[in-house]
């Protein structure tokens, strides 16, 4: 299973996300948010962004109450909270943005 | 229930301890233990995590991956704080045997004598090792 | 002669379970030998020294069906190790809270 475009394949797994992490670009970003129905406002790259971050710096996808309370401390509680994030992200702030982000499935997603 | 409410806590919260003793990279036992934590929990138990033998070599700070092409998860370890697992102990005499303090670590810790790791594995209702 | 390049991949201090597990153990814990830990159950090997000298602080079992699969049923194991079955096994971890195995 792949993403294509610009004539580039990106391998995913059943679930979705990307197997090569190093090919992320934004521009694939945005094709996987618009298999996802997500729409990328400014908001939504805000925590795409994050993610990224918090990957570089911690080598994992955080489950999405560490999200949450990273976001908090980070950004704010208008923004680290859950209420927030799912409206960004209605099938898991976490799951989605993570697959988004390029990142693996989240570690603790139960 | 909407997806962002809280689900309440467990009813009996058990005292979980998961015990590393294997160097990081040689097997994967490290690793797949960090993985373990970090599901176990989001459970929300009582969970500590212990380092003693070659376990400690785990948090040797300053570890670099590049030329292995493994993933260098010792910068996980800096995660479980977020992950409320905050009770780290590290055995002294282990850290001793192989030349290494606390001030080599990644993480702060607590450094425990062997007398109180003893004790504190008979405090825990689960002791899970590797 | 061939000289030979000899390879190391192990850290020397990997997988010291008896260590470990004496260092661990506590007075009124049970230490029992399964698999290929029931060879520090053979009374004229090098190792039963550091049995022996432990006896009297822990209860010692050694599991008698590994020690029959191994060829050991014939020669002496050290006095004061309790043999056990399958059933002791299971009542052995019926009878503690805790179990730890020293993998």
């Amino acid at each position: 299973m792949a993403y294509e475009y610009n004539g580039t394949v990106v391998e995913h797994d059943e679930e979705g996300y990307i197997t090569d992490i190093s090919v992320w670009n934004p521009e694939l970003a945005l094709l996987i948010a618009a298999d996802e129905n997500i729409e990328m406002s400014d908001d939504a790259w805000e925590v795409v962004n994050f993610l990224r971050n918090y990957y570089e710096e911690y080598q994992i996808a955080p489950a999405v109450r560490v999200l949450t309370k990273a976001i908090k401390k980070k950004l704010g509680p208008d923004k680290g909270n859950s209420r927030y994030l799912y409206e960004l992200f209605p099938y898991g702030p976490a799951k989605q943005a993570c697959k988004i982000a390029g990142l693996p499935k989240p570690t603790g997603c139960i | 229930m909407e997806p962002w409410e809280e689900e309440e806590g467990p009813e009996v919260v058990k005292h979980f301890m998961y015990v590393n003793r294997r160097a990081p990279y040689g097997t994967i036992f490290a690793h797949e233990c960090l993985e373990v934590v970090l599901i176990s929990a989001a459970f929300e138990q009582d969970v500590s995590v212990a380092f003693m033998d070659d376990g400690v070599y785990q948090l040797k700070k300053n570890q670099d991956t590049t030329g292995i092409g493994m993933k260098n998860f010792s910068k996980t370890y800096r995660a479980l704080d977020d992950y409320d697992v905050e009770k780290i102990y590290v055995e002294k005499e282990s850290l001793d045997a192989r030349g290494l303090t606390a001030d080599d670590l990644i993480i702060p810790v607590e450094v425990v004598s062997t007398q109180a790791m003893r004790d504190l594995l008979g405090q825990q209702d689960v002791v899970i090792s590797s | 002669m061939n000289r030979i390049l000899h390879i190391v991949n192990k850290s020397p201090t990997d997988r010291r379970a008896f260590d470990t597990c004496f260092r661990m153990a506590k007075a009124e814990d049970s230490i029992l030998l399964i698999e290929d830990g029931v060879y520090a159950a053979v009374a004229n090997a090098g190792f039963a020294s550091e049995v022996n000298k432990r006896l009297d602080d822990f209860s010692f079992y050694v599991l008698g069906p590994d020690v029959a699969a191994r060829g050991l049923g014939d020669i002496s194991l050290i006095d004061g190790i309790e043999v056990v079955d399958y059933k002791g096994f299971v009542d052995l971890v019926a009878e503690n809270d805790v179990t730890q195995s020293w993998l």
